[in-house]
């Protein structure tokens, strides 16, 4: 909805405050809305954050495509497909990118699933 | 960080030749084990009170050990002074391959922060690209490329002598994985700011910030430079110079929110345009919105970068347009002074436009270095105080009210942002995006109790054992895998192409030919793309003219004509076009006739040696012959002749007989003779000449003497063939005729 400038109507309240006081002001409310913002990032997890632990892991791009992908289906990037990656790799005892590549070749999901459930 | 690191493998290739072009095939060898040596962003190093030429800077960084000075260098001991700031150039080809080689001559003008822009729709992809493909209106960002670019960055860096910021964009949906993938090529720089994604990009908003978090943790981990997107907003609302208190409001929650993941705010660079360009009154109205941006975010970087909104075809208008936005990075701040090419308005940058470009800035920079130790704003005057002061007051009342509406995503919910309203006036104009919507809604998840990411530099609840914490200990995160790719670039893997026809490999074998035979054929954007442009003045009315344009264009043998710029210079009596077209001619250097460059001496050098020796000349037009403008070109200081130099010239008139030249000559006891001969009926300068010649060696002086001789028929050729030591023809400048005496007398040890 479309309204008039009625900015001299509401700044009355920021009329007593310093330059100083206005600029602080300023940061609080801006701390005040990005902090929501800070916890939802800390408490949540994504596709492509996932892909990006694989990737310092070590895998390649497409290996990380299909791991990822594939966690997702199996509702387990809430645990962290590095996790996933990590515990084939100590089951096989081989590096994390060799276990990447065994499991976006479909190898492995029994081994996943006896940890967190799901289908084998 | 540190510049100490190992020179990289991969292929290692010699130092580059300023007299080669770039090999990129070469560049291409061995490119999977290529490592960067160098990573985080590089400051310019300033040097206060620099003594360069006959002046002191206040506002300069350390100088190139080779690059391309002004034009008018040359009138002041060829100096090529750095600003203070870096320069950024934005480069956007389609193909890597051939912007390379644009950075290289951007770097050699003074750029030293390449932006590299992505092609369209990479932004919306859900995973990473690789290989080489071609893009549009710029690259597609891939492991290959951003290493091969880096590569070549690291030889130019070399040859110019200043290091360079190669940076691009972690932005879209897939920032995490590009921040880990540039952090680990040592890419110095990138934009990374979440509501570029949920207000230009539509891609949703919780997994745009929820990713921007880890994304920009991993840049922090190797100190890349930030650049925020809130400039968009005045590229985009309807009335630009509405959205500065908005404009606040986005740099300071991506501020904050990158501060609070993470990240040093010297690391942060806040995306700012002077909103608005003549004929509105745009320094007025801009001013008061820098300096307020300035107070509020003293602690953060200033990337300055120039108008857009309001570009047109037209050059000339840009340019002065970008001239009075450098004027404010000046009067205020700039740390990053980014450019714009002037042909944005028209098409994709052209090369030479990212050099004028690169120019505009350091021209103007260096013109008005410390111009602030003598005109400073006037903080106290009516309209600058009570601006400045309303701008932040009415950012303040937009982040009270999104706060009311229930936070960040209700307020774009709501519209807020992009509102061509000045807040808390509203347009209801602004751009609406829904929580539940846009690109990969429904994509984040809330992490268990057990997540763990095994690998460093992560952001958010990891649950990692006790002391691999980030920071915690000994120990870190990656020892649970033996190393991540942050710790050990050895692990990092490199897929090669994907796609056997799209790739670098494939269109450089397009021109190999060319290159190999070392064919030119013009170009503009790729190697041998043909394009070229014609200027021409048409006197007809504008619609006319255009049409008439692409008929020349045409009889000139020029393919996919079009008109790119058309300015009117009155309705009925004529119109400036501008046409482009394709031309679709090759040519070979090895049948070029190219005489001999011929020398010239600087100004001091003459100058130096005419005083040293007190040279003296007498001159005269010879023969039944009154013309005498030819002659006072050529000694007159006024018209830059011999005078400027300190050469004593005795102009003794028109139609004097040669005797009388040769008499005069010995009497002022002078080293040169120049005689003017322009009628030549009856081979009458020829006759003069030989005349002239045969008395010097009859009076026993010719050794002693420079007989020069000019006019409109001579050539060197003939004069000599004549007796003369040189003769000068149409054209002819007083520099020609004092560098020829100077290098002469030396030779002969005169």
């Amino acid at each position: 909805m479309a309204r008039e400038d009625t900015y001299l109507q509401i700044r009355g309240h920021l009329d007593a405050l310093s330059d100083e006081q206005l600029e602080a002001r300023f940061w609080e409310l801006a701390q005040q809305v990005v902090d929501p913002l800070v916890e939802l990032a800390r408490t949540h997890t994504s596709p492509s954050i996932e892909r990006s632990v694989l990737m310092r892991m070590g895998v390649d791009s497409l290996t990380c495509m299909a791991v990822v992908g594939e966690c997702e289906k199996r509702g387990l990037l809430e645990h962290g497909c590095g996790s996933v990656v990590l515990c084939c790799a100590r089951e096989w005892s081989i590096p994390a990118p060799e276990a990447a590549r065994r499991l976006a070749a479909g190898e492995g999901w029994d081994v996943v699933a006896q940890k967190w459930g799901g289908a084998a | 960080m540190s510049d100490q690191a190992p020179r990289p493998a991969g292929g290692a290739l010699p130092p580059l030749d300023p007299n080669e072009k770039l090999d990129v095939a070469a560049l291409l060898e061995g490119i999977e084990s290529y490592r960067p040596r160098r990573k985080g962003w590089h400051w310019r190093e300033q040097v206060p009170e620099q003594k360069l030429h006959k002046f002191v800077y206040k506002e300069t960084s350390k100088g190139l050990k080779n690059s391309i000075p002004l034009p008018a260098a040359h009138y002041f001991g060829d100096i090529d002074p750095q600003p203070d700031c870096v320069v950024t150039t934005e480069i956007a080809s389609g193909r890597f391959e051939d912007d390379l080689r644009r950075m290289r001559m951007a770097a050699w003008h003074g750029a030293d922060h390449m932006m590299v822009i992505r092609t369209a729709g990479q932004s919306h992809m859900d995973g990473l690209l690789e290989g080489t493909p071609e893009g549009v209106g710029g690259i597609a960002v891939t492991r290959k490329q951003v290493r091969a670019t880096r590569k070549a960055l690291d030889l130019i860096e070399d040859e110019v002598g200043r290091p360079i910021n190669f940076h691009s964009y972690v932005s879209g949906v897939a920032g995490p994985e590009m921040a880990v993938m540039f952090a680990e090529e040592g890419v110095n720089g990138a934009h990374q700011d979440p509501q570029y994604n949920v207000l230009y990009r539509n891609i949703n908003m919780y997994r745009s910030f929820v990713d921007a978090a880890v994304a920009k943790h991993v840049m922090s981990s190797v100190g890349m430079a930030q650049i925020d997107g809130a400039h968009n907003a005045n590229a985009t609302a309807v009335e630009a110079w509405n959205v500065m208190p908005e404009l606040l409001v986005q740099h300071a929650i991506n501020s904050a929110y990158s501060v609070s993941v993470g990240m040093p705010k010297e690391d942060i660079c806040l995306s700012t345009v002077p909103p608005d360009a003549a004929p509105a009154p745009c320094m007025r109205m801009d001013l008061p919105y820098a300096v307020a941006l300035r107070d509020l975010f003293g602690e953060y970087k200033m990337r300055a970068q120039e108008n857009t909104r309001y570009m047109e075809a037209d050059g000339r208008d840009a340019t002065v347009s970008h001239v009075m936005n450098l004027m404010i990075s000046r009067l205020t701040s700039a740390d990053i002074q980014s450019t714009i090419t002037p042909d944005e308005g028209r098409n994709v940058p052209w090369h030479y436009n990212n050099v004028a470009a690169v120019n505009t800035a350091k021209q103007s920079l260096v013109g008005m270095d410390g111009l602030r130790e003598m005109v400073k704003l006037d903080r106290d005057a009516p309209e600058l105080k009570a601006k400045v002061r309303e701008i932040k007051e009415r950012a303040v009342l937009f982040l009270e009210a999104m706060l009311r509406e229930g936070g960040y995503f209700a307020s774009v919910e709501e519209a807020y942002f992009v509102d061509s309203g000045i807040y808390p006036e509203t347009h209801d104009d602004g751009i609406a995006r829904k929580s539940d919507g846009g690109v990969a809604a429904g994509t984040i998840v809330e992490r268990a109790a057990d997540y763990l990411a095994p690998v460093c530099h992560h952001f958010g609840e990891n649950h990692l054992p006790d002391g691999l914490g980030d920071g915690e200990g000994p120990g870190k995160p990656c020892d649970l895998i033996g190393g991540c790719t942050l710790c050990d670039a050895e692990k990092v893997p490199f897929i090669d192409e994907l796609d056997p026809e799209d790739n670098v490999t494939a269109r450089l074998a397009q021109t190999a030919d060319l290159r190999a035979q070392g064919l030119i054929r013009p170009e503009v954007e790729w190697a041998a793309d043909g394009w070229v442009v014609v200027t021409m003045f048409l006197p007809a009315a504008p619609r006319v003219a255009e049409f008439a344009a692409l008929e020349f264009g045409k009889a000139m043998n020029l393919q996919d004509c079009e008109v790119i710029n058309r300015q009117v210079m009155h309705p009925a009596e004529g119109t400036l076009i501008e046409l482009k077209g394709r031309l679709d001619v090759v040519v070979d250097p090895a049948t070029l006739t190219i005489p001999p460059e011929p020398v010239v001496i600087s100004d001091a050098e003459i100058r130096a040696f005419v005083t040293g020796k007190k040279l003296k000349c007498v001159a005269a037009t010879v023969g039944e012959d009154e013309h005498s403008v030819g002659m006072r070109e050529i000694i007159d200081i006024k018209h830059g002749g011999l005078e400027k130099w300190g050469f004593a010239c005795e102009y003794l008139g028109t139609s004097v007989p040669v005797e009388k030249v040769l008499d005069a000559a010995i009497e002022h006891a002078a080293q040169i003779v120049l005689i003017s001969t322009i009628i030549t009926h009856g081979d009458m300068h020829r006759n003069n000449m030989e005349k002239l010649a045969d008395l010097a060696v009859e009076k026993g002086v010719r050794d002693k003497l420079l007989l020069i001789s000019g006019g409109t028929q001579v050539t060197d050729e003939l004069a000599r063939s004549w007796g003369m030591d040189a003769g000068f023809g149409r054209r002819a400048k007083g520099i020609g005729v004092a560098s020829f005496v100077v290098k002469t007398m030396r030779e002969r040890g005169m």
